[in-house]
């Protein structure tokens, strides 16, 4: 029996499973066959004796035809009907209006639940433009600056005699400002891209993800060896608030369950010391891919591991979807990533493991080595469409010994190599404002 | 007709522009950078005019307005407050203190020299 129709029509699939005819069932329970095909069709409210003596002809429990979506889905009706002011919704009919168009019906109750979402992320990002500490004295900065140098260089511009002592005066002043200006939009990009701010006001799925793992340390012990309650899990989750995010947070999960399956935690965390944290042969000894590995890595208690470990992982289009940082290493909290990542590199090689050293700008430049690999994802198949996913692990300090390291960025709105030949934007950094 | 202007502004670089084009149309122009001391500093010298900022270290701009307006001898002042939120609630919350102008950063010279001269109808 269907689980997500409405009474009525439970009702007539019921008794054609039966093999009942409408008017043996009607007869039976002392109606009409036209009014039968009415409650059949939705158009006639069910309840009482005749949804009791209904039940008992068609040998069911009379809860069974009522419960569930219907209930959910006439809440979700009524609940949007009474959203615009001064609409005109026929809500005395909102049971015939689902059970005659049951798509479009659900359908609006969809949209209406995203709205709902949306309404929520609106107010997050409003709430935190108002009254996030950081930003909101970075801001004033901003514009008191501003506020300096547009008045400073109107004088100059403006006051044909003014004195010399205080035209020298004005252009140290326009000096000290915008290198001022400089440093506070600085600190405010950095701020916003580093996603910096408080917890518990995620903006996205992934941010919701993110912070889940983040508070556990990224390792989550309930989920090392058979069991785990992943629902159970997400359920006293302060962090996962939306339904994206739950589905999101659910899927990463059963990959965390199925890598800990795979690569047990005491054995692998022994390995890892004893092969020199190298996903490679950490991979040939446990007879599985480094893909695998690299997560398993970045998802080892700090105790375990000889040094912190970071791990991004990006779909075929590029975008990040997943990000462990590691001191040092700037990850962007929006838009794309630095191109020379070897991230990157690897997304154009399917199937080439890539060994890197990169230099990370910023003040002092700091060193990492890099392994990236970018596998095929078999969701649909040999037969579906062909589906990449990268990641690139990242562990500090590698040997000083090592030649060739390319230098990197964060992404190209902050990266102060002004000369790149990957640049696809101007920095706001390079440029000095 | 009286031309002392105090301003309160804690940006120093803000301070010397807006003295500047205050003074050489003809305005005797104090500042104060502390908010805690601000209003004994109004009281002190009865400027004509006050240039007061919302953001200041010690007191907020609208604590102190809301001194002036409380104070019998200071209730009238002309005050033109300035803030670097131009947020509707603040524009709001300077207008139900009584605020007698209101501007935002960053602001034009032009637009301070002459909202000034209005307030004391110059």
């Amino acid at each position: 029996m269907s689980r997500g129709g409405l009474t009525g029509t439970r009702i007539r699939e019921r008794r054609m499973v039966l093999g009942l005819r409408q008017a043996e069932v009607a007869r039976d329970v002392g109606i009409s066959p036209s009014y039968l095909n009415l409650i059949e069709h939705n158009r006639r409210r069910i309840g009482g004796k005749l949804l009791v003596d209904l039940a008992r002809k068609l040998d069911v429990e009379a809860s069974i035809l009522t419960e569930g979506a219907e209930a959910a889905l006439l809440e979700a009706l009524r609940e949007a009907s009474a959203g615009p002011a001064g609409a005109k919704v026929e809500t005395q009919q909102v049971e015939e209006f689902a059970g005659r168009f049951p798509g479009w019906a659900q359908l609006l109750a969809d949209r209406h639940r995203r709205v709902g979402e949306l309404e929520q992320i609106v107010e997050v990002l409003s709430d935190r433009m108002t009254h996030d500490p950081f930003l909101s004295a970075s801001l004033h900065e901003v514009l008191s600056t501003v506020t300096a140098i547009r008045s400073t260089a109107a004088i100059l511009a403006e006051t044909e005699d003014i004195d010399r002592d205080w035209q020298a005066r004005f252009h140290r002043n326009l000096r000290d400002d915008s290198r001022r200006l400089a440093e506070g939009a600085q600190a405010l990009v950095g701020y916003l891209d580093d996603g910096a701010g408080e917890a518990g006001r995620q903006t996205s799925p992934q941010e919701e993800v993110e912070a889940l793992l983040k508070s556990q340390g990224y390792h989550l012990q309930e989920l090392e060896g058979d069991g785990g309650d992943i629902d159970g899990l997400i359920a006293q989750s302060g962090e996962i608030t939306s339904s994206p995010g739950q589905e999101l947070a659910r899927q990463y999960l059963e990959r965390y369950r199925n890598d800990a399956r795979i690569l047990p935690l005491d054995a692998f965390a022994e390995a890892v010391a004893d092969l020199n944290m190298d996903p490679g042969r950490l991979a040939q000894r446990f007879g599985t891919d480094a893909g695998t590995v690299f997560r398993r890595m970045a998802t080892l208690p700090e105790e375990m591991c000889p040094v912190p470990v970071g791990l991004v992982a990006c779909d075929g289009s590029g975008t990040l979807t997943f990000r462990k940082p590691v001191a040092g290493f700037g990850l962007p909290r929006f838009g794309a990533a630095c191109p020379l990542w070897p991230l990157y590199q690897a997304l154009t090689r399917p199937m080439t493991p890539i060994r890197a050293v990169v230099e990370q700008a910023g003040q002092p430049p700091e060193r990492f080595l890099t392994y990236a690999l970018c596998q095929p994802v078999l969701n649909g198949a040999f037969g579906g469409p062909q589906v990449l996913e990268a990641a690139m692990l990242i562990l500090p300090g590698p040997p000083d010994s090592e030649a060739g390291v390319q230098p990197i960025g964060t992404s190209c709105r902050i990266c102060p190599r002004r000369e790149c030949p990957a640049r696809r934007e101007p920095s706001i950094l390079a440029d000095g404002l | 007709m009286g031309r002392d202007v105090l301003l309160i502004e804690d940006e120093p670089n803000i301070i010397e522009a807006i003295r500047f084009i205050l003074s050489r149309d003809g305005w005797h122009v104090q500042t104060h950078s502390d908010g805690k001391s601000a209003y004994e500093k109004v009281l002190d010298m009865r400027p004509d005019v006050v240039i007061l900022d919302v953001m200041l270290p010690g007191r907020s701009g609208f604590e102190i307005l809301r001194d002036i307006r409380g104070g019998g001898e200071t209730a009238a002042l002309p005050v033109l407050m300035l803030t670097a939120k131009g947020q509707t609630k603040d524009r709001e919350m300077a207008e139900s203190l009584g605020a007698s102008r209101f501007m935002t950063k960053p602001f034009s010279n032009t637009d301070v020299l002459s909202t000034v001269r209005d307030l004391v109808g110059a």
